[in-house]
């Protein structure tokens, strides 16, 4: 079966270039960077242009890149970190969305357990945090301020250059997770105006299991992981070098083909789901239209158990999601479009569709050709406990 | 696919005989670890659903059912528990939830049948009815739990282990090479955790009725904290001393009375049933002989059968029969064929 992959925003697949580059290293290239001797410096000079590589996609200068082992582990060492780092000076306040991926959220829950003081931004319809309800949330004890730069759900990209500002004003931290927009849309630590960015690397065609935080330089973050003295302190352990120099090649390919890849994967994305909305009766988009990453777009299916239809479309050959990846392989409700103030109809029936680089236009064509039927046929077999609108 | 050994080797065998197989399982209860819940279809079941049908090639789902298994079958358990009857969850769960959502689920996804892992055996007359039989193994024999199927329901159903034996079973998984052969058997009611039903309906009820433990005379000898402690037949817990010992007899949710006497009283011979299914047939006029069964891992007993008004039906032992417990099955054959059952008053 001619499998279509459209679910971009859980993993990628790596590029062959990554591929031959993580190879080569586990192949050739035994050192430990800590190692003095001329094997730990191979490997040391590796780390080195990788790091570069990866300081070039966002902006940045390579010393204040951290390699840490993906998203959720930067999300972690950054939140953690700086909570640590904070708590003596008595500011004991959270801010976040709520629609930050599960990373942030359940650290939160975490510290708030340690005696941390919580806030979680809701959004409207459309997705996308306002100003205003920062700044009524923010306070004069409020230690760090975490909004993800694109949700993974429904793409929307967030204020971050506005939000970093008005935490600035209010001497907070500002933290954002890009692992949603990283290789997808230009990134400038600078021009953000944030303090700390995560990033993941499965996620821009690079290897799973490694990522990177980036932390202002000077920024106080006490370590959550002790041990070494690997990525000055911050993260302790024997790096992953053939993860890193896979991660390194992929940010310099995604800086590459930035542009021309946005750009061809937005029309298909934009024609699967104008053509859904239109052929589908019952169906509905969540969140804005803009701004939106490129390749992504939430719907939802009136009628119709999200389950049943990712089931189907996967006995079809094609891969979708509900929503997050959830570890336990089942599917829950999702938070981010519950946060959004949405009916249950909405929230217990969408379907996320996020596309990538070996998506084509026959991939867009077999979808429209096929989904339209499974939809009927399900809304005429199935009694959907939720779903009716009647 | 529970993740046990019955219906991994029920796929298993499909998948071998080569039909175009799905495994699906179900999500019953909470997964987050906060709270400890049943001892099946854990997570860790799923997985081990999950291994099986990866080592044998055939796709795999995990249905999350959570709400609808609380709101049929385990809103019907605690009901029956503070209405001072004795409830049978799998009975409830294989017609509420197996042959209804997950049929409809199957139906969706183009699947023209559903097997499960049970222990029965389902045919087809020359005249076009389904028929419900016992398992070949007796000891491990399903049917009990399956008497409410509908016609429509069995002709989608499969049971492919429906005719062999538990031992069979194993030996089977052990050729295909299944990590789950020597799995230990589920509990008979999985979401009760530690076998504590009372803590489990007490957090779940609004309230339950305490009331007075009296004899058959209608004399007070205690006080109890609630029905829902209570079943027919039991003997142990009663706080009661007494110098012969003492059975539940009867359960009086509106008043809290429970009733207790010999173990001579408990004995009956005549009883009712209510939402009869007649499986295969229209209800035939008049009385027909039966075994009837009363209980899961229990020998029918012989006796008669007959309709009565409004889907109720009223049973007679040739002799009489300890513990007729209201909210359990009453379940008559004709030898192993399932004629019909109900659900006891």
């Amino acid at each position: 079966m001619q499998r279509i992959y459209l679910d971009h925003n859980a993993t990628t697949p790596p590029s062959p270039a990554v591929i031959e580059a993580v190879a080569a290293v586990l192949r050739e290239e035994l050192g430990n960077p800590s190692s003095l001797h001329y094997f730990g410096q191979r490997a040391k000079a590796l780390l080195d242009g990788a790091r570069t590589d990866v300081a070039t996609l966002l902006g940045a200068d390579p010393s204040d890149i951290v390699f840490t082992g993906g998203g959720t582990e930067g999300d972690n060492i950054a939140v953690r970190g700086i909570a640590e780092a904070l708590e003596p000076s008595g500011r004991r306040h959270i801010v976040a969305s709520a629609i930050e991926h599960e990373a942030v959220l359940n650290t939160l829950k975490a510290l708030s357990r340690r005696g941390w003081r919580c806030t979680l931004l809701s959004v409207d319809e459309s997705g996308i945090v306002s100003p205003d309800a920062l700044r009524d949330a923010i306070g004069e004890d409020t230690a760090l301020v975490s909004v993800m730069h694109a949700n993974n759900e429904i793409g929307t990209i967030q204020p971050i250059v506005e939000l970093a500002r008005i935490a600035r004003e209010r001497r907070a931290i500002f933290h954002t997770d890009a692992v949603q927009t990283a290789g997808k849309v230009p990134i400038d630590v600078k021009a953000l105006g944030v303090d700390l960015l995560s990033i993941s690397a499965h996620k821009f065609y690079g290897p799973k299991g490694v990522g990177a935080l980036w932390a202002r330089r000077g920024l106080r973050l006490q370590p959550a992981i002790t041990g070494g003295k690997q990525e000055r302190g911050r993260r302790a352990g024997t790096e992953n070098v053939a993860g890193i120099v896979g991660m390194g090649v992929a940010a310099r390919e995604a800086l590459a083909k930035m542009a021309a890849e946005s750009s061809r994967i937005g029309e298909l994305r934009d024609r699967l789901e104008t053509t859904i909305l239109a052929r589908v009766p019952g169906t509905a988009r969540n969140g804005a239209r803009d701004p939106r990453v490129a390749n992504t777009t939430n719907l939802s299916f009136d009628r119709t158990e999200a389950e049943s239809l990712l089931i189907a479309l996967d006995l079809e050959g094609i891969a979708v999601s509900t929503g997050s990846a959830c570890s336990s392989g089942t599917l829950e409700p999702s938070h981010v479009l519950k946060a959004m103030g949405l009916p249950a109809h909405r929230t217990q029936n969408s379907i996320r569709f996020s596309l990538g680089a070996a998506n084509t236009d026959a991939d867009v064509d077999r979808v429209i050709a096929v989904l339209p039927g499974i939809v009927e046929k399900l809304r005429s077999l199935t009694r959907p406990a939720v779903g009716s609108r009647q | 696919m529970s993740g046990g050994v019955d219906s991994s080797v029920a796929a298993a065998l499909l998948a071998e005989q080569g039909h175009d197989v799905i495994g699906l399982s179900m999500q019953l209860y909470d997964q987050s670890g906060a709270q400890s819940f049943g001892s099946c279809c854990t997570l860790d079941d799923l997985h081990d659903a999950r291994r099986v049908a990866s080592a044998l090639g055939f796709p795999h789902y995990i249905l999350n059912l959570e709400r609808q298994f609380a709101d049929t079958v385990i809103a019907n358990f605690v009901n029956e528990y503070v209405s001072g009857r004795t409830p049978l969850p799998c009975a409830h769960c294989n017609s509420e939830l197996k042959f209804s959502t997950l049929v409809e689920r199957a139906r969706g996804l183009g699947a023209q049948h559903v097997a499960t892992g049970h222990y029965a055996r389902v045919e087809q007359t020359p005249d076009g009815r389904w028929l419900l039989r016992r398992s070949r193994d007796l000891d491990k024999d399903q049917s009990y739990f399956l008497f409410s199927l509908t016609q429509d329901q069995l002709a989608r159903a499969v049971f492919p282990v429906g005719s062999l034996t538990k031992p069979a079973v194993r030996a089977e998984a052990r050729r295909l090479g299944l990590r789950v052969a020597d799995k230990a058997d589920s509990q008979e009611i999985c979401f009760v955790p530690d076998d504590d039903y009372a803590s489990f309906v007490e957090t779940r009820a609004p309230s339950v009725r305490s009331g007075a433990i009296v004899d058959t005379r209608g004399e007070t000898l205690a006080t109890h904290a609630g029905v829902h402690k209570f079943t027919v037949g039991q003997r142990k817990g009663l706080g009661v001393a007494a110098p012969t010992p003492l059975y539940v007899l009867k359960i009086d949710a509106d008043s809290g009375d429970v009733m207790v006497g010999p173990r001579s009283a408990l004995d009956r011979s005549t009883f009712t049933a209510s939402r009869v299914n007649w499986i295969s047939r229209e209800a035939p006029p008049g009385w027909s002989a039966a075994t009837v069964q009363i209980r899961h891992r229990q020998r029918a007993a012989p006796g008669r059968v007959r309709a009565i008004d409004s889907g109720r039906a009223e049973l007679e032992f040739d002799t009489p029969q300890p513990a007729v417990t209201p909210g359990q099955a009453a379940v008559f054959y004709d030898n192993d064929i399932v004629v019909g059952g109900g659900w006891i008053d």
